[in-house]
């Protein structure tokens, strides 16, 4: 799966907090000691938000205490010559994995998405728009230099140069300016206001390189393992980093990464014990997996499969066809059959139900074959069959078009499915057909998955949608300092895609990874797939040395 | 006779540089011609038309693409690959490893099937239409018919999954003794054999049964000379060639063919690289990939034609 981007946000956990102090009136301007705390210290170890999903079984026995040791063995779900070390290059999963293991960000997300303190002690901002970031003291990169703020500032903003070609392009040109005010000290001035400027920051591909790197083929990066061999699309291996500024952790000694891409081979390389831990477990292999005596660790990621509908050409134009298909889709079916279950319902808007900001009091759209029809019939292209497109690079596209096209015969419509080959689907026709599945991974805010997917200029509108009345939205939740206020904004955008953007989206999927009994400290995060991409510091082994 | 060997050998590789020349250039333009390049690739969901543009242009894809193939001619007359369009690395430094990998896969399964091949063959040629034979031409029908894949699954859920003999992937680094090796190169070796030798059997067993036909062995027969010296001394020289031939197509996919086993047994071989290359648009190794398997190819043809012109009995010339 192509994993173009990262993360949803998180519902309250108990006692969730946005980080914000409320605004001192005599607050002074910049820098002063009125400047308002965005980021505050966390409590160390994440905070295990407790999901209303089944609870996995992630083995965390209360009390235990992680021992030291081991070595272990991760198999991914890709490995190709495309592999790499650079962040700005990150693009699959096995990517942000490998991105975690060496590198540090200035902010991690936890369990429940919200941003906590790495590299960074603080970020502040007084207008939400000019931002001072302070780095922690006496952190090291692998090669012995100490990180300072001009480490920051390449950092980040060698994904505004085209030349990085960086997957983050698009949301780094929120940066207008950074700079160093200091050995520790950073400033980013954003193109306007955005109080979700420090969730932006935890994603992988804004990870701290040293100032200057220019090769990739080997890593210096802080994090909690030290690069000991990459072979691109074969191999990355790591040992601990006994300097960590993390530390404890990690607890394991070394670790192995590979990627097997065939679904079989690598659930059979973790039952006969070859790896320890594989991703992307086949949600028909469960059952065999848990009766096996394997752990199964359900994470409850904001990533969907959706139908994108084009209201800018062909039927999208009719908005009785994009209706009539929102009622087409047979949405337990999907979540039931395609996903055996590890799903959860999708209600036409991006926001996964454990958001904190998801809008329950939105009515879910049901499957109704009898409006779809009138609706279809409506629209005038019952009979002339539009064709869909899907692709296996789409997870599970292929059989929820299958599902979609039987919902449509029962209603007496020809829909003829398209399945395109993985290779080239998003650059050849994702996007650039009339009707056309698209697979998107959940962001670190509902900001960003508006402003990249839903907004006029977004560069993934997938439906083409439009709406001056939304963009304003999205202008004012950025601004907007009050808790309340910004959930209502939120519930009201979520409410006009639902209504209005062309995109169909039946299901959000659970992730599912499967790992050995000797394995522990697994547990679900929102943040996406193995703890946010960052198992490999938290979990350690039964059997490692004490 | 020996002057006339050579001309024809000469021969041979000629037409064989030929063929070279047109597949390098096929390969090229049929790369070319796939949807996407490396840029599109590279940024995948990302690729907006400004990011891909200037992408091409710091990797020279914006030159047109003839200008593209006449340098990279260039530098493989100088016995330069060029450099991955991907990583930047130089090619010969990424194909290295793999080509070794490759080798040691494709030699250990050659050790294997040509023996057994050629015995398993003429006992079939032989004991044509026994009970024997009819057992192995089930067998050989049944693996030349079953998808690799399916073999090399079911091979690793029984033997690695279900016994734990073996380990399910094939990891090389973990070789430090005999006993690991065979270990290691256990299930591909075998799958591949299987698949390799249940073609040769075929055709060595037709090519067998047809010189068994001939007038000659038929005299022989009739002069009373006894079985294995006919199978021996008469039969095998005059089957030398068509064996050579059948023995050379059978192995020259073992290098580039293979993909499948070298994904299931997570081997990182040329294979699987070319396969990886070719999904990226990354044209300096898809290049590099192809001479490699075309050479090894055309390589063993001509050889085994060599052999088959050596090889002709003395007296009835070529």
């Amino acid at each position: 799966m192509r994993v173009g981007r990262v993360m949803s946000a998180g519902r309250p956990a108990k006692g969730c907090r946005f980080l914000m102090r409320r605004c001192r009136a005599d607050a002074s301007t910049t820098g002063g000691p009125g400047r308002r705390q965005v980021l505050r210290l966390a409590a160390a170890g994440l905070a295990a938000a407790a999901l209303p999903t089944r609870a996995s079984r992630a083995q965390t026995v209360s009390g235990e205490t992680p021992r030291r040791g081991g070595h272990l063995n991760f198999a991914g779900l890709a490995a190709s010559t495309a592999d790499t070390l650079d962040p700005a290059r990150f693009a699959l999963a096995t990517d942000y994995i490998r991105g975690h293991m060496f590198y540090d960000g200035l902010v991690t997300l936890d369990a429940d998405m919200t941003p906590r303190p790495a590299l960074a002690e603080r970020i502040e901002s007084d207008d939400l728009r000019t931002w001072h970031i302070t780095l922690r003291r006496g952190v090291a990169f692998h090669d012995g230099a100490a990180l300072n703020a001009a480490d920051v500032v390449y950092s980040l903003a060698r994904h505004k140069d085209p030349a990085t070609a960086s997957q983050q392009r698009a949301v780094a040109q929120e940066m207008a300016e950074i700079k160093a005010t200091g050995p520790l000290e950073v400033q980013v001035t954003l193109n306007g206001p955005n109080v979700d400027f420090p969730s932006m920051l935890g994603l992988v591909g804004f990870c701290i390189v040293r100032d200057g790197t220019a090769d990739f083929s080997r890593e210096n990066g802080t994090g909690p393992f030290i690069c000991t061999e990459f072979s691109p699309g074969v191999r990355t291996s790591g040992r601990r980093n006994p300097d960590y500024w993390g530390g404890p952790a990690p607890w394991l000694d070394s670790v192995d990464m590979i990627g097997i891409s065939d679904d079989m081979s690598r659930h059979n390389a973790l039952l006969s014990g070859d790896v320890d831990i594989i991703a992307s477990v086949n949600p028909r292999l469960v059952r065999m997996l848990r009766g096996r005596g394997f752990g199964l660790l359900e994470s409850p990621v904001g990533t969907y499969t959706d139908l994108a509908i084009r209201l800018d050409q062909g039927p999208g134009r009719m908005q009785d066809f994009v209706t009539g298909m929102k009622y087409l889709f047979n949405r337990e079916q999907v979540r039931d059959s395609v996903f055996m279950g590890f799903a959860r319902l999708g209600n036409d808007q991006p926001i996964a139900p454990e958001n904190r900001y998801f809008a329950a009091d939105l009515p879910q759209r049901v499957f109704d074959p009898d409006r779809a029809r009138f609706h279809l019939r409506k629209s005038g292209v019952m009979e002339s069959g539009v064709p869909v497109l899907c692709s296996p690079a789409a997870l599970a596209s292929v059989d929820i078009a299958v599902v979609l096209q039987y919902a449509a015969q029962q209603i007496g419509m020809d829909l003829p499915i398209r399945r395109m080959p993985a290779d080239g689907y998003w650059t050849e026709y994702w996007m650039k057909t009339p009707m056309g599945f698209g697979n998107t991974n959940p962001r670190p805010s509902l900001d960003m998955t508006f402003a990249l997917n839903f907004a006029s200029t977004a560069p993934w509108n997938e439906s083409r949608w439009h709406d001056p009345r939304f963009d304003q939205l999205l202008l004012d939740a950025r601004r907007q300092r009050d808790e309340p206020a910004r959930r209502r904004i939120y519930h009201d955008m979520q409410v006009m895609i639902h209504e209005g953007a062309g995109i169909c989206l039946p299901a959000f999927t659970t992730s599912l990874d499967a790992f050995s009994p000797r394995v522990r400290g697994l547990r679900p995060s929102q943040a996406g797939q193995l703890m946010g991409y960052d198992f490999l510091s938290h979990v350690w082994l039964a059997d490692g040395a004490a | 006779m020996n002057a006339g060997l050579a001309r024809l050998v000469a021969r041979r590789i000629g037409t064989t540089l030929c063929s070279l020349v047109f597949v390098v250039v096929a390969i090229f333009f049929m790369t070319a011609a796939l949807p996407g390049d490396v840029a599109d690739m590279l940024l995948g969901q990302n690729a907006t038309p400004a990011a891909a543009q200037a992408l091409r242009h710091s990797l020279h894809l914006d030159q047109p693409l003839w200008l593209r193939f006449v340098h990279w001619c260039a530098g493989m007359l100088h016995g330069d690959p060029g450099t991955s369009l991907l990583t930047g690395r130089p090619v010969g430094e990424m194909l290295a490893p793999r080509l070794y990998n490759s080798l040691l896969l494709a030699g250990a399964t050659t050790m294997v099937s040509v023996p057994l091949a050629l015995l398993l063959g003429l006992a079939c040629a032989t004991w044509r239409d026994t009970y024997f034979d009819r057992v192995m031409t089930v067998l050989t029908l049944g693996i030349v018919s079953v998808p690799a894949f399916l073999i090399a699954t079911v091979a690793v859920f029984v033997f690695a999954v279900q016994f734990r003999i073996v380990p399910a992937l094939s990891d090389i680094r973990s070789i430090h003794s005999v006993g690991q090796f065979f270990l290691t190169f256990t299930m591909p070796v075998s799958t591949l054999a299987s698949i390799t030798m249940a073609q040769m059997i075929r055709m060595i067993r037709a090519c067998m049964i047809d010189v068994f036909s001939a007038p000659y062995i038929e005299m022989a027969v009739l002069k009373g000379v006894p079985p294995i010296r006919i199978v021996l001394y008469h039969a095998l020289p005059n089957a030398i060639g068509p064996v050579a031939n059948a023995i050379a197509l059978s192995l020259s996919s073992l290098l580039g063919g293979v993909v499948v086993i070298e994904t299931i047994f997570n081997y990182p071989g040329l294979a699987q690289l070319m396969v990886d290359s070719v999904m990226l648009r990354d044209v300096p190794i898809i290049q590099s990939c192809a001479l490699l398997f075309c050479l090894t190819y055309l390589f063993l043809t001509t050889l085994a034609d060599i052999v088959a012109l050596a090889s002709v009995p003395k007296g009835r010339g070529a």
